[in-house]
């Protein structure tokens, strides 16, 4: 186990450097100029000189990425040009919404999923998993943002229920904070609840299948007993692993439901810095995202792998 | 397809497998749901190409926000553009990004994946470790960087979804060649002389095809909803070209007033989502020879 974990977090390492190698010479290095895409084709020569000191585009590219990187593991993300504040702050603020949002939709579209497969699958060819499987069917070919449209045309146009958008902010009480992250963890889940749900009653199918569940059974266990203590604790394995994918979508999703709701989170601050072309903003959020996936799909291999030892050999098939 | 059929021989479909393959797939529900539905879409996006019953650039303000009518059939935007216009060219708009984006994907991911199954060693672990970290960058995060620099449009869309799609091709060629690397006839060939890139696109590829085809639908109902995202961000296609995501953003800020405009895009995208995972899923259970064992 040892030698895998270190073999797994020895290409952790890569691939982040690599993410950030690549960003960087994205970001920084093919446009030219960063400083003169900041500031427009219209910007003063002494402006352009100005920022680029700055910004320390007068170093050469090898020392700007290592600085980059350096202050990145010491929490300094650099500085916003448009906001003119730390970008650590930014993030850690529009976290603050960001992070229970996604959180809030995972959760409901585990608590979703998770019993309406394990239902299919346990009435398998009958009518129930028929229309669970429809929904989920069509629950799959809905784009979150769609729905979330949906969602504030019923519950706020017609109904008026919830508001149409945006965040009333921690300050104003657990319950009115929650209440406007509802719409759109109900919009960032219910599409995810399909997929999850899908995965879940095909992998309990392939276990119910296994000798153990039948020995359970002949053990005297009823049948729900055997399904849920036998079936389902082994058919979590493969629910994990696209619950763990997920999670890197989701964050994808945020910033598109942010941007639905007018959430002030990190996908709408990342949006934001793209409009007004602040490249640092920009670099740092791509790279804390991407960093995110690489983690999560580490923390799943390692699940993975202490769940089924067969697995720790470190091949892909 | 029938000369790649008789191509290797070995393990392929014969003509009467084929002719059952046809007949089944008639008689499976999903396949031929799918099939029509992506059939009446992509009929819309290539009629588009020649006619639409309005031009979809042509304003009419006078006649703004109008309801369904024998004029127009799906009613007007806000500004007098005829909406059934505007999903037919964005039909074809959304479609001709995700056909690229797979052609890109399969084009770099389908080779690598091969060049995984067939090398083995350190080549297999390099392509791996490619395709974590390209895993790292939804097509979201790679269309942001690209607008960040280059602005938006249509290409940013193409690439991103495509740089996503490179692992998926990858991954799953890899898989699916590394049984076929094993089999005799590969052996045959390699002692018959053949090459590696002749072996790989001789009898590695066309084995693997209907896995790739299968694959290839789901990568592209995707890559419809991917592209529709990107618009509706506004960092895909661009205006005054129709997008089913664009006219999604749009429609958003008249909810009050005009909520037909905010649902007819929408029933577009998850028309031809459903009708591609449809056909995606059909295509497997007919071609899966392990999956049509278990039924």
């Amino acid at each position: 186990m040892t030698t895998f974990l270190a073999k797994r977090l020895f290409a952790l390492l890569i691939t982040l450097l690599v993410a950030s190698l690549i960003i960087f010479l994205l970001l920084e290095i093919l446009p030219g100029d960063p400083a003169s895409i900041i500031l427009g084709v219209g910007a003063q020569e002494d402006t352009l000189a100005a920022l680029r000191t700055e910004m320390g585009l007068d170093l050469s590219a090898p020392e700007r990425y290592f600085r980059w990187i350096f202050g990145i593991l010491q929490g300094d993300f650099g500085r916003s040009y448009t906001y003119d504040t730390p970008v650590s702050e930014l993030i850690l603020e529009r976290l603050s919404l960001s992070l229970p949002l996604a959180l809030l939709a995972i959760s409901l579209s585990t608590l979703l999923a998770i019993p309406f497969g394990v239902f299919a699958a346990a009435n398998h060819k009958r009518f129930a998993d028929t229309g669970i499987m429809g929904f989920a069917q069509l629950g799959v070919a809905v784009p979150n943002f769609w729905f979330a449209i949906l969602l504030i045309l019923f519950f706020s146009v017609k109904l008026g229920w919830f508001s149409a958008g945006g965040f009333a902010g921690w300050e104003m009480g657990l319950g009115a904070a929650l209440k406007s992250l509802v719409l759109p963890a109900v919009a960032l889940a219910l599409p995810q609840a399909a997929i999850l749900a899908r995965v879940t009653r095909s992998a309990v199918l392939e276990t119910v299948r296994e000798d153990f569940v039948r020995t359970a059974r002949a053990k005297g266990l009823s049948r729900n007993a055997a399904l849920w203590r036998h079936a389902v604790r082994n058919a979590l394995i493969p629910v994990v692993t696209i619950l763990g994918l997920q999670l890197s979508f989701l964050l994808a999703g945020t910033i598109i439901i942010e941007n639905v709701f007018y959430l002030p989170g990190l996908g709408r601050l990342l949006f934001q810095a793209i409009a007004q072309r602040d490249l640092v903003v920009v670099k740092n959020i791509v790279i804390l995202l991407a960093a995110t996936v690489v983690t999560i799909n580490f923390l799943v291999d390692m699940f993975y792998a202490a769940l089924d030892p067969r697995l720790r050999g470190g091949t892909h098939e | 397809m029938q000369h790649l059929i008789h191509a290797y021989g070995a393990v392929l479909m014969s003509e009467s497998r084929l002719s059952e393959i046809w007949q089944q797939s008639w008689q499976h529900r999903s396949f031929v749901i799918g099939i029509i539905l992506s059939f009446i879409m992509l009929l819309t996006g290539v009629v588009s190409l020649f006619w639409t019953p309005y031009s979809v650039e042509l304003l009419d303000i006078p006649h703004k926000l109008q309801g369904a009518s024998t004029a127009h059939w799906l009613g007007t935007d806000h500004f007098g553009r005829d909406v059934f216009s505007m999903l037919m060219v964005g039909a074809w708009n959304s479609m001709l990004v995700s056909v690229f984006a797979i052609g890109f994907g399969a084009g770099i991911g389908v080779p690598l994946g091969a060049l995984a199954a067939g090398k083995r060693g350190w080549v297999e672990e390099s392509v791996m470790r490619f395709n974590d970290f390209a895993f790292a960058f939804p097509a979201l995060l790679t269309a942001v960087m690209l607008s960040a620099v280059y602005g938006p449009g249509t290409i940013n869309s193409v690439l991103a979804i495509g740089i996503f799609n490179i692992p998926v091709f990858a991954r799953i060629t890899r898989g699916s060649a590394l049984s076929i690397y094993k089999r005799e006839f590969i052996l045959a060939a390699r002692t018959a002389g053949k090459g590696e890139v002749r072996i790989a696109m001789e009898h590695i590829l066309p084995n693997i095809a209907s896995v790739l085809i299968v694959q290839g639908t789901i990568q592209f109902a995707l890559g419809i909803l991917a592209e529709a995202g990107l618009s509706y961000l506004g960092l895909g296609t661009q205006p005054p070209l129709p997008s089913w995501g664009k006219m999604l953003s749009e429609a958003q800020t008249m909810m009050f007033f005009a909520p037909q405009l905010a649902i007819l895009p929408g029933l577009a995208i998850v028309l031809t989502v459903l009708g591609l995972n449809l056909l995606g899923d059909g295509l497997r259970d007919i071609l899966d020879p392990r999956l049509r064992r278990l039924r």
